[in-house]
């Protein structure tokens, strides 16, 4: 249907269908010109990741919202996976529709960058909780106000 | 009263993932951590270091100086290692 966007963040156990949430996205109507996906993946070693129900959820939508506000996006999803994963499975999707490249380049680089500082959850690898990377924050911060 | 809910290795000192704290009037959250601290040795360990912390005052991040109501949901964690 035309005119129609889409702004979605989800936090689920089970892995994703990177094709559905992109065939969601192609849907939107005649406008949407760019789709850039983002897939992360674990790496190196199996990890456990909690997350606070409900904010996350919130904090994910807001940050969705905020590319919305900064970009001509038809769309967006954001989902981020909890529990158990083994190396090679993948933890976080990002999708952004719009009209043009730029933009959907854009806000799907932004959209990683603030998940990472704003979304609460919580690695661990091995027994050991990971450590806040200095990196994620001054990737965070080049994007202005937060 | 207030809600109170602990993540990742704040919840493993502490020994518990939520637990409710008497609260009749406007407390900041500096004030309401230094309550903590003295509930037991898990909370002192585990609240020690107020930098090493992060908070959220009903699902939004606050920082220490924000005024917790009676009724909130306040939850402490450390700085997040999503995506």
């Amino acid at each position: 249907m035309p005119g129609q966007t889409l702004f979605e963040a989800r936090v689920q156990p089970q892995p994703f269908d990177l094709a559905a949430e992109h065939t969601r996205l192609a849907a939107l109507g005649p406008m949407v010109g760019a789709i850039v996906s983002f897939v992360g993946q674990v790496r190196d070693t199996p990890l456990t990741l909690e997350h606070y129900p409900g904010m996350a959820e919130r904090q994910m939508q807001a940050v969705l919202d905020e590319a919305r506000a900064r970009w001509p996006l038809l769309g967006a999803i954001a989902v981020h996976r909890h529990g158990s994963l083994a190396v090679g499975e993948p933890i976080v999707l990002v999708l952004t529709a719009s009209s043009h490249r730029a933009a959907a380049f854009q806000a799907a680089e932004f959209l990683m960058d603030w998940l990472k500082t704003k979304a609460p959850f919580w690695k661990q690898a091995g027994g050991e909780w990971i450590a806040a990377k200095g990196d994620d924050d001054t990737a965070a911060d080049r994007w202005g106000d937060r | 009263m207030i809600r109170l809910l602990y993540f990742a290795w704040v919840r493993e000192r502490i020994g518990k993932a939520e637990e409710a704290l008497a609260l009749e009037h406007p407390a900041s959250l500096r004030q309401i951590l230094d309550r903590l601290r003295t509930v037991s040795a898990g909370h002192a360990a585990a609240l020690a270091d107020p930098s090493r912390l992060r908070a959220a005052i009903n699902q939004d991040f606050a920082g220490f100086d924000a005024i917790v109501h009676p009724g909130d949901e306040v939850a402490l964690f450390p700085p997040v290692t999503g995506g």
